[in-house]
């Protein structure tokens, strides 16, 4: 009998099997982002062309249509232009067009980031310190307020679509990045309190008991025992609450127009002359896709013990 | 450094009273414990002292300063953690030099005196290690490095060594004790575990159900404890007790048991309550073949130096510590009778014991 195996360690078949299973579903999920991506970097004639084109010769053109507004314009008109300065401007007039000037995609990805980055870090930061004070204080009603925050969540917040709306244009937070921030925040908090909850619970009161024995105040104690400890719960956290506020639709369709537009309704405006533009549409999901992406990766150590924290205890 | 004083110390959480009406005197460079069972109100004490709980009435002393009600921060003591509470996410030396940090010390100053820490406690080579990387040894080592570098008014310790093993922990004990006698802190420190109160305290409060029953040094407290509870918790095993069915009178120096005669140490006290118990230690019983308390041996302990037999009699198990070249078998009739007066006499209403010419 083979006694150099661990009864517990699976057997090299399952393991296999695993591994099989696993490509066959990266594969699976793999396959939409990859057409998308490899969309971004055809032409427009390619992205169409039937039967698809898995081969082809990779063009910028979807990435140059994103970042820009074009005009079309006659022969004539383009002969007698001086010669292009620049690469994408020879590209453009390859199809007939002018550049007019940048599109409004930086604009709504800068929005983006500045509404999903600050209602991240708002619903992390007030989400810590709530689910401080629940797992260490007294607080009347705890379960009840708990519950309570909990079941904002049950309610889908597109029922509130109209009062809020109505809301915020008395506030004057309509189409604003603060208004967007505290939307988002108020959606995420309660699911940053709820996890964030869990994290504090499991850190020892020792730590900060030992800080304010050592001078500091319970505040100070929070931000440098607590917090530090509690890591791995905020990128959990934070990842959760950037993933929704980043790919939010709905309210950003209602809530917002030209200042504080995000990516998700931008994305689907743009359509080029003459049917859809999909490598710009590729382009644009692409570079959408991009910093959650990032974002996660920065985060994936945290977040993997972050799931698991606590699972067992020490 | 300094005394501590405790007067009429209450402590509530809602209807249960973890530490009631307590008074002590800690004095000035003293290495006092508070021992008791789990849930005696021992440690709910000690975080009183630190701040870390507030008393529901009654006063603290640290000098002559009354901080009752002042926040842990603003008292000026060390604690040490039962599982040390060392900041994870900082090394060693960062976890020497952070209560240094927030008195304002200079950099240079904090260098100074963290090495001189380190140096002492000899973890010197460690300072830039990990805690994580540490043994349970070196971990408590950083804790009492970090309660030290302060030079507080008082350390206090919660069960520092319950988590070691057994042999580390002797090892410990040893240099706690050292420690103390080097710096001279006055140190109060919590633990059930009696070897360890009886080996490191000048002198021990013991505490059971929120109640501080005697304080006194660790000899008094064994051999002339106050209350019956004292008497069975300390002493491994704890003292035999045999119950009497009879009043003591003053001036009374025999006790009549099972119809032998014993001699006791003249009573100073008077109990008419018929419940009064004889207690007795075991090693002050011997063995004997006549004028003894009839029985049969039960069971024979061997603990290296000594044996612990136990007889069954008529009125109940008892355990004499006897030489271990006493040779005896089970079920073996035998008598046991005491061999000397250490003889306390526990008042069955009020379970204190009685005084007399051994105990007053």
């Amino acid at each position: 009998m083979d006694t150099s195996r661990s009864y517990l360690e699976p057997s090299s078949f399952s393991k296999k099997l695993a591994a099989t299973i696993i490509i066959v579903y990266a594969v699976v999920t793999l396959i939409p982002i990859s057409w998308m991506v490899m969309t971004s970097f055809k032409n427009v004639n390619s992205a169409i062309s039937y039967p698809p084109e898995v081969f082809f010769e990779p063009s910028l053109e979807g990435y140059v249509n994103l970042f820009t507004n074009r005009s079309r314009q006659s022969k004539e008109y383009l002969d007698s232009l001086p010669p292009p300065d620049n690469w994408y401007e020879e590209l453009v007039r390859s199809r007939e067009m002018v550049i007019t000037g940048p599109s409004k995609f930086l604009g709504r990805y800068s929005n983006s980031m500045i509404i999903g980055f600050g209602s991240t870090f708002a619903s992390v930061f007030l989400g810590a310190l709530a689910a401080y004070a629940f797992s260490r204080f007294k607080v009347p009603l705890k379960d009840d307020l708990l519950f309570f925050i909990l079941s904002t969540r049950m309610f889908p917040p597109i029922a509130v679509a109209v009062p809020i709306f109505i809301m915020y244009r008395k506030l004057g937070l309509g189409d604003t990045h603060l208004g967007m921030i505290i939307l988002y925040t108020v959606v995420n908090l309660s699911l940053a309190v709820w996890l964030l909850k869990g994290f504090m619970d499991e850190i020892p009161r020792e730590y900060e008991e030992a800080a304010m024995i050592d001078g500091y105040s319970r505040l100070q104690a929070f931000f440098k025992v607590v917090l530090p400890q509690a890591m791995t719960g905020i990128a959990a956290t934070a990842i959760f609450c950037m993933i929704f506020s980043w790919n939010e639709y709905a309210f950003a369709v209602l809530l917002t127009q030209f200042n504080a537009q995000t990516a998700p309704p931008f994305i689907p405006t743009i359509i080029g002359e003459g049917g859809l533009d999909w490598p710009a549409i590729g382009a644009g999901t692409t570079l959408f896709l991009l910093p959650v992406m990032i974002f996660t990766i920065i985060l994936r150590k945290h977040l993997l013990r972050g799931i698991t924290f606590g699972a067992v205890r020490k | 450094m300094s005394q501590i004083k405790i007067v009429n110390l209450q402590k509530s959480f809602g209807d249960f009273t973890a530490v009631k009406n307590s008074n002590l005197k800690i004095n000035d460079k003293e290495f006092f414990v508070l021992l008791g069972p789990s849930g005696c109100g021992k440690t709910t004490t000690l975080r009183m002292i630190a701040g870390l709980e507030l008393p529901t009435s009654g006063e603290i002393y640290l000098g002559d300063e009354e901080v009752g009600m002042l926040r842990a921060s603003e008292r000026d003591i060390a604690f040490v953690f039962q599982l040390f509470a060392l900041y994870p996410h900082m090394n060693v030396k960062n976890n020497l030099s952070f209560p240094l940090k927030m008195q304002g010390y200079t950099r240079d100053e904090i260098k100074t005196r963290v090495e001189e820490a380190a140096k002492l406690l000899r973890i010197d080579h460690i300072l830039n290690s990990n805690i994580s990387s540490l043994s349970g040894g070196d971990r408590q080592r950083v804790a009492l490095g970090r309660a030290l570098v302060r030079r507080p008014k008082a350390f206090l310790m919660d069960e520092p060594l319950g988590t070691l093993d057994a042999e580390f922990r002797e090892l410990m004990c040893l240099e706690l004790k050292k420690l103390h006698l080097d710096i001279g802190a006055t140190t109060v420190y919590v633990t059930h575990d009696q070897l360890e109160a009886m080996s490191l305290a000048d002198r021990i409060a013991v505490m059971d159900g929120g109640e501080i029953l005697q304080a006194d040094e660790p000899a008094v407290i064994y051999n002339k404890p106050t209350t019956k509870f004292v008497a069975s918790f300390i002493g491994s095993p704890g003292m035999n007790f045999i119950n009497i069915d009879q009043g003591i009178s003053n001036e009374q120096s025999t006790l009549n048991i099972e119809g032998t005669n014993f001699t006791i140490p003249k009573q100073h006290e008077v109990s008419k309550g018929k419940k009064n118990s004889f207690g007795i230690r075991p090693e002050n019983l011997s063995l004997t073949n006549e004028g003894g308390l009839k029985g049969s041996v039960f069971g024979v302990e061997y603990l290296g130096s000594r044996k612990i037999v136990t007889v069954k009699t008529n009125v109940g198990e008892i355990k004499v510590k006897t030489d271990i070249s006493t040779n005896i078998k089970l079920k073996e009739n035998i008598q046991v009778k005491p061999s000397n007066n250490n003889i306390i006499i526990f008042d069955g209403e009020t379970d204190k014991s009685l005084k007399s010419e051994f105990i007053n």
